[in-house]
């Protein structure tokens, strides 16, 4: 297994690097097949510990200043979230919840960074009808690609996470990309680098596991007893986690899904119906050429004509 | 006589042979306005239905440009199509002597007419056609605008949308399956086309197909005068 570009905590390389993410490291293409990838890169994540997020947005502002998006700027309603949601211009956003904590009578202050999760199983690309505009990595990132995106908006009805947003300006759908410009040559995530407090950590999969056990211990050792990793299963698990002090109920994190699965609809739709469908328009296709083999044309008639004749010399 | 509807420009012009008019020009521009973009729209949308089709975006000028003009020609197909219901629901409400042609829907098939009970303006199944196009249509407009993005986004809910996108693809595919039945049937009976293009068909092919229709336009004497033979 060839390395992946590791962290972001450290110093990145400062010389030239070629990058790393091309096209024969996909593992997934929408809307067509990719050829087995030559190497298999090591998967990352981001991991994202709650319990060490101080809300201060500087995640937000490093993905702004990365990605160079200049999301509009909007009124204060009264809380800390701003944007008030994911845009096409802003990735990621701190969601702030004031939780009432029944057992112990403390009002919990919760802040998730939401953003992509990069789910190994992603819904976004098998809604997607145009070849190559959303991709997976064999590093585990799924990455939009602008130029093959029609914006028809399909990944929103396949995101389990209502992550997507489409572009009123180009009409291309965009999303947190996991900076895989700066992974690929060998550079951590830009909110990563950001964050202060190492809330946010980026490494291979299996060391941000191991770091988040390590997390999970200490707080579970200070009372949090169902603290945890929250890494979903239903899609085949994400690349990007979170270490939950509540990880028995990750809906008070500003409704972070249970268990995110892709939608039995949009599977129905994008499995059964195409085969439903298909048979159906050939077998009305199949049935027109076989009567027309068998039933010759109906042709109307001399006599039908005559008697038609007859009818209306009758009546004038 | 039963209720079998006749259209204000049906009438028949005597001659050798007896000519029939059934669509006036309005009702054939409403008709081809209506087919064209019924085919634009399969085309388009059978292009996001399966990969292996999305190349037919190409016509369109490229997959953005599909996405944008697929619902513009919806809306027009919606309200092209109202003018034909307009036009024609009331010669398709279903009848009692409806039941009785059905029982012998299936000589009609198998090519023998000399059993199946006499037609109004339409029969039985172009009726079923009709009612089918009518109502799949008005499912295909309403999830349409669920999901065209664009413009009605926040109106519902993406699990909403998600019901919406799968019963617009079921529904076109239930509205081409009748299209080809709609098509084939044309072809087989020949004789119809011409309805759609000129207007008119022959007194035979009414009697043939549509006995009831022309026995009604007779005994309401809606019957043009034959012009002045020529000196």
């Amino acid at each position: 297994m060839e390395p992946s570009p590791h962290t972001a905590t450290s110093n990145p390389p400062v010389a030239a690097t070629a990058a790393n993410l091309t096209e024969r490291d996909l593992v997934r293409r929408s809307a067509s097949t990719v050829p087995p990838p030559a190497r298999q890169l090591e998967p990352v994540a981001k991991l994202i510990d709650v319990s060490k997020c101080i809300g201060c947005k500087a995640c937000q502002s490093a993905c702004v200043e990365w990605n160079d998006t200049k999301p509009a700027l909007e009124a204060n309603t009264g809380i800390y979230e701003n944007p008030h949601d994911l845009t096409p211009d802003m990735f990621t956003l701190m969601r702030f919840t004031e939780w009432d904590n029944p057992q112990t009578g403390n009002l919990e202050w919760l802040i998730r960074k939401d953003g992509c999760m990069h789910c190994e199983d992603p819904g976004c690309l098998k809604a997607c009808p145009a070849p190559g505009a959303i991709v997976q990595y064999s590093n585990g990132i799924v990455d939009f690609v602008h130029e093959n995106c029609i914006g028809c908006g399909y990944c929103i009805k396949g995101c389990p996470f209502n992550i997507p947003r489409i572009s009123k300006v180009d009409h291309t759908a965009y999303k947190c990309t996991l900076c895989s410009d700066r992974v690929a040559v060998g550079q951590g995530p830009a909110c990563a680098k950001a964050c202060p407090t190492h809330a946010i950590t980026f490494g291979t999969k299996e060391d941000m596991k191991k770091l988040a056990d390590s997390r999970i211990e200490d707080l579970k050792s200070r009372g949090y007893e169902n603290a945890g990793l929250y890494d979903p299963p239903g899609v085949g698990g994400t690349h990007v986690m979170y270490v939950l002090h509540h990880n028995d109920q990750p809906e008070i994190y500003s409704g972070l899904p249970k268990d995110p699965k892709v939608s039995p609809v949009v599977n129905a739709w994008k499995g059964m119906t195409k085969y439903i469908g298909f048979a159906a328009m050939g077998l009305a296709a199949a049935a027109g050429v076989l009567h027309s083999a068998f039933v010759s044309p109906n042709r109307v008639t001399r006599e039908d004509e005559e008697k038609a004749e007859e009818l209306v010399k009758e009546k004038t | 006589m039963a209720t079998t509807s006749i259209a204000k420009e049906d009438a028949i012009h005597p001659g050798k042979p007896v000519v029939v008019g059934r669509y006036n020009l309005g009702a054939r521009i409403n008709h081809w306005i209506t087919a064209i973009s019924l085919i634009l729209l399969a085309l388009s949308g059978l292009a996001f239905f399966h990969p292996s089709l999305f190349f037919l975006t190409g016509l369109f000028g490229g997959g953005q440009e599909a996405r944008a003009f697929h619902p513009w020609i919806g809306v027009l197909l919606f309200f092209s199509f109202a003018g034909l219901f307009i036009r024609f629901w009331r010669a398709n409400l279903p009848e009692k002597a409806d039941r009785e042609w059905l029982a012998h829907a299936g000589d009609m098939i198998k090519g023998d007419e000399a059993n199946v009970p006499e037609a109004g303006r339409y029969n039985p199944i172009q009726k079923f056609n009709f009612w089918c196009m009518s109502l799949l249509i008005i499912a295909l407009i309403v999830t349409g605008l669920v999901i065209w993005d664009q413009y009605f986004y926040d109106w519902t809910t993406i699990p909403q949308k998600r019901v919406a996108v799968l019963v617009h693809s079921l529904a076109a595919v239930a509205l081409i399956c009748i299209w080809i039945a709609h098509v084939y049937a044309v072809i087989w009976s020949r004789g119809t086309l011409r309805a759609m293009t000129h207007g008119s068909v022959t007194g035979g092919w009414a009697w043939r197909h549509h006995r009831l229709w022309l026995k009604d336009l007779a005994e309401r004497h809606r019957i043009k005068k034959p012009a002045a033979p020529a000196e």
